[in-house]
């Protein structure tokens, strides 16, 4: 099985335990974080991380949805994509 | 970021594109051929076409929407473009071509899409019996359907001008805007006049399945005046070399998004991709809007003198921008510039720096023509031919598509607005030239095709 790779990023303002919300979650459900990358711009949280969701029992969907409602609980948004849209478009 | 080998930058750049630079992919339109449909008895030729259209199409909407979410890039329309219906139901003993249209419009609402496009004809050289009885069932069709979309092409560079349609095309326009007065006109939203009409274009309401296409396709058009114009406000010192280049950046990752989703779709539906159509389309939200580019490159307010330059640059570096980021470009592929869906063309037509004249001008180097335009509802329909005819006109002479959707709307006149609502949007009424143009679209017969060299 090819791998699936999904960048997940969360925006919002900063407050403990985001990254434990969120990585709690993947590990709940078998995803394996790659890559992990954080900043903070005036209190302005953004993190991007890479995961492999290839032995992920769950659907696409159902994760991504378990992981939105899990920021939307912290006030964070958070977005989840398959990595190949940034490649087609920042790739030739 | 490892692996992807995109930078972090380069993912928060597509995700605020997509956030707050209103980027989607405007519509994912599955073409269909109607041509094995057709049948001596009517009904039995409008149940091949429900069959037909709801089998093939069954899943497009839930296909399109499963793409959304995994890409995380929105899917504004799923839509369906057919063979043109008068090529189907001439061969039915009857000449009311409105069932037709009525099956087309269950059709979408079974498999829900929300337009459906190719109630159509090509008559620029003559009209048969089918295109006749298509072009009389025209203001019934979109009086009573709410889905179907109807395009009429009346010229081409190769045939010239058929000013016996375009006459007729005026008077048409006009009972399709009394048939429904009650909803502004808004049928004549649905009908667009074209010359040169590309035959595989995704965008509504001037799509249909072309006769040199394939039993089905996916075309899809894309769309992001948005993020167009942020990154033209990002560089108010550029020359105009560095901007077209911008712009060329811009259009390459946007049209890079439509090539993903198009070729997405077309493995999971198991139907050929046809191409992409680059057109910048602007919609009624804040943000969204093509006027918001052109002010943006230095004009107080789109209409004023420079505008039809920077329209023509901003045209040709979204082509260009676009093309290699695709396999297969076609349809219309520019910049749209409808009133009614464009928040900075409906104020800069209230202030009155937008005139119907200049929006002429600026049809002759941005894709398609004088798009969404709403006029007073006691316009004379030959008044509106000769619109037809001088819009067709910059067509056939320049060798590009050039299309008419124009609303005269019932009831209104001068400083009312009409509105449409959702993607339509709304418009004010603009003035058209009062001085009747009546002896000349009746003259009727055919303004002979163009020479193709001599070029001055």
């Amino acid at each position: 099985m090819d791998q699936q790779k999904v960048i997940i990023s969360v925006l919002g303002r900063d407050r403990v335990g985001i990254i434990a919300t969120i990585s709690n979650i993947l590990a709940d459900h078998n995803a394996n974080i790659v890559d992990i990358s954080q900043t903070i711009l005036q209190d302005y949280f953004t993190m991007i991380m890479l995961v492999d969701v290839t032995h992920s029992p769950l659907e696409f969907n159902e994760l991504k949805k378990r992981i939105a409602e899990a920021g939307d609980a912290i006030g964070m948004q958070v977005n989840v994509q398959n990595t190949e849209i940034f490649d087609y478009m920042h790739r030739i | 970021m490892i692996q992807t080998s995109v930078a972090r930058q380069e993912i928060m750049e597509t995700i605020r594109m997509v956030q707050m630079e209103n980027l989607d992919i405007r519509t994912i339109t599955m073409g269909i051929s109607l041509r094995d449909c057709a049948d001596p008895d009517a009904e039995k030729a409008c149940q091949n076409i429900y069959d037909k259209i709801t089998q093939k199409a069954e899943k497009l909407v839930s296909v399109g929407e499963e793409i959304e979410s995994r890409y995380g890039i929105p899917i504004v329309n799923k839509r369906i473009s057919v063979t043109p219906v008068s090529m189907v139901a001439e061969s039915s003993k009857t000449k009311d071509y409105v069932p037709f249209a009525k099956a087309l419009d269950r059709a979408a609402q079974a498999v829900g899409v929300n337009f459906i496009g190719g109630f159509s004809a090509m008559v620029q050289k003559g009209t048969t019996l089918g295109d006749e009885n298509l072009l009389k069932s025209i203001p019934a069709a979109l009086a009573e359907t709410e889905r179907v979309c109807s395009s009429i092409n009346v010229a081409s560079s190769k045939a010239g001008m058929n000013m016996d349609a375009i006459n007729q095309m005026g008077h048409l326009i006009k009972k399709t805007a009394y048939q429904t007065k009650d909803r502004d006109s808004i049928g004549c939203a649905k009908l667009v006049v074209f010359c040169n009409v590309p035959e595989d274009n995704p965008f509504m309401a001037g799509a249909f399945h072309g006769v040199g296409e394939p039993e089905a396709v996916i075309n899809v058009g894309i769309s992001g005046p948005g993020v167009v114009r942020n990154a033209v406000l990002k560089h108010p010192e550029a020359d105009f070399g560095e901007l077209a280049s911008v712009i060329k950046k811009t259009a390459f990752k946007i049209t890079r998004a439509g090539e993903l989703v198009g070729s997405v779709a077309s493995e999971t539906l198991g139907i050929p991709f046809g191409i992409i159509d680059l057109s910048l389309a602007p919609t009624p939200a804040v943000g969204d809007s093509v006027s918001d580019i052109l002010e943006g490159m230095g004009l107080e307010q789109t209409g004023t003198h420079g505008t039809t330059a920077a329209l023509a640059m901003l045209n040709d570096a979204v082509k260009k921008g676009g093309i290699m980021a695709s396999s297969h470009v076609g349809g219309l592929s520019g910049a749209f510039i409808p009133v009614s869906e464009d928040a900075g063309m409906i104020e800069a037509v209230r202030a009155g720096t937008l005139t119907f004249d200049k929006l002429e001008a600026m049809t002759s180097v941005c894709s398609v023509g004088l798009d969404m335009i709403a006029i007073p509802g006691n316009t004379s329909a030959e008044t509106i031919s000769a619109i037809i005819a001088d819009e067709m006109a910059i067509g056939m002479i320049n060798r590009k598509t050039t299309a008419v959707r124009i609303i005269p709307v019932h009831g209104k006149e001068l400083g009312d607005e009409a509105i449409f609502g959702g993607l339509l949007g709304s418009a004010p009424i603009m003035k058209v030239n009062g001085k009747k143009s009546d002896a000349f679209v009746k003259r009727g017969g055919r303004i002979p095709a163009p020479l193709q060299s001599f070029n001055n």
